[in-house]
């Protein structure tokens, strides 16, 4: 149960206080500083990572922690390291092997701003609860459909994961494992019958909202509003990275 | 007064299988109604009549005099509770208060009187302590006395369960039935669970192949053995209820 709700860690700290609105902007506005920033200017990123330190410190999430979650990441990172063995321009080697210039400088590029970049969500995603993250976007006015899928995605995560749970389990007490590539039709076709079941869901999760007098809008229940002050708190973040930007260009 | 009037209801689905075909009933104020019949009767698609999520092909359905039709959903939706079967269909809010408040909160009610109702529908159903909880992190038993509570909030006339006893352990189910009779609201349960019909129910209608077979007080119908055995319903075994009179 609540698999999901695993990025969230919940405390007290200035982070944590801050409402979700001011903090998504903060982390908006930090990757575009992060992506605007020269590739050459190596120390900058440093800063940056310095930052973001700061922020971990402060909101008391450990660096384990955040290690463990930059797992995300490793497919990116993949390939990232393919770009300077199979790109072209000058080269140099590099413990023998041949390693292109604009490659590396390249792979260097994507690694640094993603990985600044996953760092601040992830922070983002431990200091504030998933539900009220969404408050947060329906404050800044992010279109409510969308809104209300990602709503719904945390509601029914947990309900869809047991259905494919049961579906595993009614597999393999009827003696099927998978083991190797033959066997993914098989859990392809469990796939589909679970894409069906959930579509099934949602259509009578829709009656129970028509019933309820749903016209396309979710009620607002919750007032979030923020505070200049906790704007400004918020704002540090963005405001010292555009500042190592400012020497940076 | 009459709670809800359904007269001649006849309908069909788009792919022409007909579920209904001339359905009669009339549910007093106040009354407790269970709606027998077995799978296929045209339960569920009755239910579905009785807050306009389906249209008649023929006859009508009124709640509380209020006829339903296009221009009075609003109203009747209202007016009309529906429990459904599965409360994770029910229950699509992130927290438990989200959840009740959002009928009341779609029919206009804001900030002190929305918190009133919260509370007090949460109240009756014996699940305030839950009020911030995600649902999915009730039991079973919770989850569906909850779903019962996101319609007590909107106040209804008239409160619609669908096989409220499904999936239930022996105490919840036990639960929930002190919870119902406890409640101040005309009730249309929709079951084939006949003990519990006879617990509840004063009166019941068997549905059968889109008409209404029966009406009358549980107690003479369940004794029946032909009557049920007719439209596909028995007692569970071990189960005997002696005529009246008898």
């Amino acid at each position: 149960m609540g698999t999901h709700h695993q990025l969230y860690r919940p405390g007290d700290s200035v982070v944590h206080r801050l409402p979700p609105q001011c903090k998504l902007v903060a982390v908006f506005a930090f990757a575009i500083v992060v992506v605007a920033t020269p590739r050459e200017r190596m120390w900058a990123f440093g800063l940056y990572a310095v930052l973001l330190g700061v922020v971990a410190a402060l909101a008391r999430v450990p660096l384990p922690y955040i290690l463990r979650r930059l797992v995300i990441e490793v497919p990116f990172v993949l390939f990232a390291f393919l770009i300077p063995v199979i790109g072209l321009g000058e080269r140099t080697t590099v413990l023998g092997v041949s390693l292109s210039v604009p490659g590396l400088w390249a792979a260097w590029n994507i690694l640094a701003k993603a990985t600044l970049g996953v760092v601040a969500s992830i922070l983002l995603a431990a200091t504030t609860e998933p539900r009220t993250l969404l408050l947060g976007a329906q404050r800044l006015r992010v279109p409510t459909l969308l809104v209300q899928i990602a709503m719904f995605m945390l509601r029914y995560m947990d309900v869809i994961v047991d259905e494919m749970r049961r579906m595993r389990v009614a597999r393999e007490s009827r003696g099927f494992e998978a083991r190797n590539v033959r066997h993914i039709p098989v859990v392809a076709r469990s796939a589909g019958a679970l894409f069906i079941r959930s579509y099934e869901r949602g259509e009578r999760v829709h009656l129970a909202m028509l019933s309820r007098g749903y016209t396309g809008q979710l009620p607002v229940l919750q007032e979030m509003s923020a505070s200049a002050r906790q704007w400004l708190v918020a704002a540090a973040l963005p405001a010292a990275a555009a500042a190592v930007l400012g020497i940076a260009l | 007064m009459k709670s809800l009037e359904v007269s001649r209801l006849a309908y069909a689905y788009p792919d022409g299988t007909q579920a209904l075909f001339g359905v009669d009933l009339v549910i007093e104020r106040g009354e407790r109604v269970a709606l027998l019949g077995p799978n296929g009767a045209g339960k569920t698609t009755l239910v579905m009549h009785l807050n306009g999520i389906l249209t008649p092909g023929h006859g009508t359905v009124a709640v509380a005099g209020t006829p339903v039709r296009k221009d009075t959903l609003k109203q009747v939706r209202q007016r009309v509770g529906l429990v459904f079967q599965d409360p994770d269909d029910q229950l699509f809010m992130p927290t438990v208060r989200d959840d009740v408040a959002f009928g009341p909160a779609n029919m206009g009610v804001r900030g002190e009187e929305l918190e009133r109702r919260v509370k007090d529908a949460l109240e009756r159903v014996g699940m305030l302590e839950a009020i911030d909880r995600p649902p999915h992190h009730l039991s079973f038993g919770q989850r569906r006395r909850v779903a019962v509570a996101t319609v007590l909030a909107m106040e209804p006339e008239i409160l619609v369960l669908d096989e409220p006893s499904s999936n239930l352990d022996p105490a919840a189910r036990r639960e929930l039935a002190e919870i119902l009779r406890s409640l101040d609201v005309t009730l249309l349960m929709v079951t084939h669970d006949l003990p519990y019909a006879l617990e509840l129910c004063e009166r019941s209608l068997i549905l059968s192949d889109g008409v209404i077979a029966a009406d009358g007080p549980t107690r003479e119908l369940l004794a029946d053995a032909e009557l049920l055995a007719r439209h596909r319903l028995e007692l569970p075994y071990g189960f005997a209820i002696p005529a009246p009179g008898a």
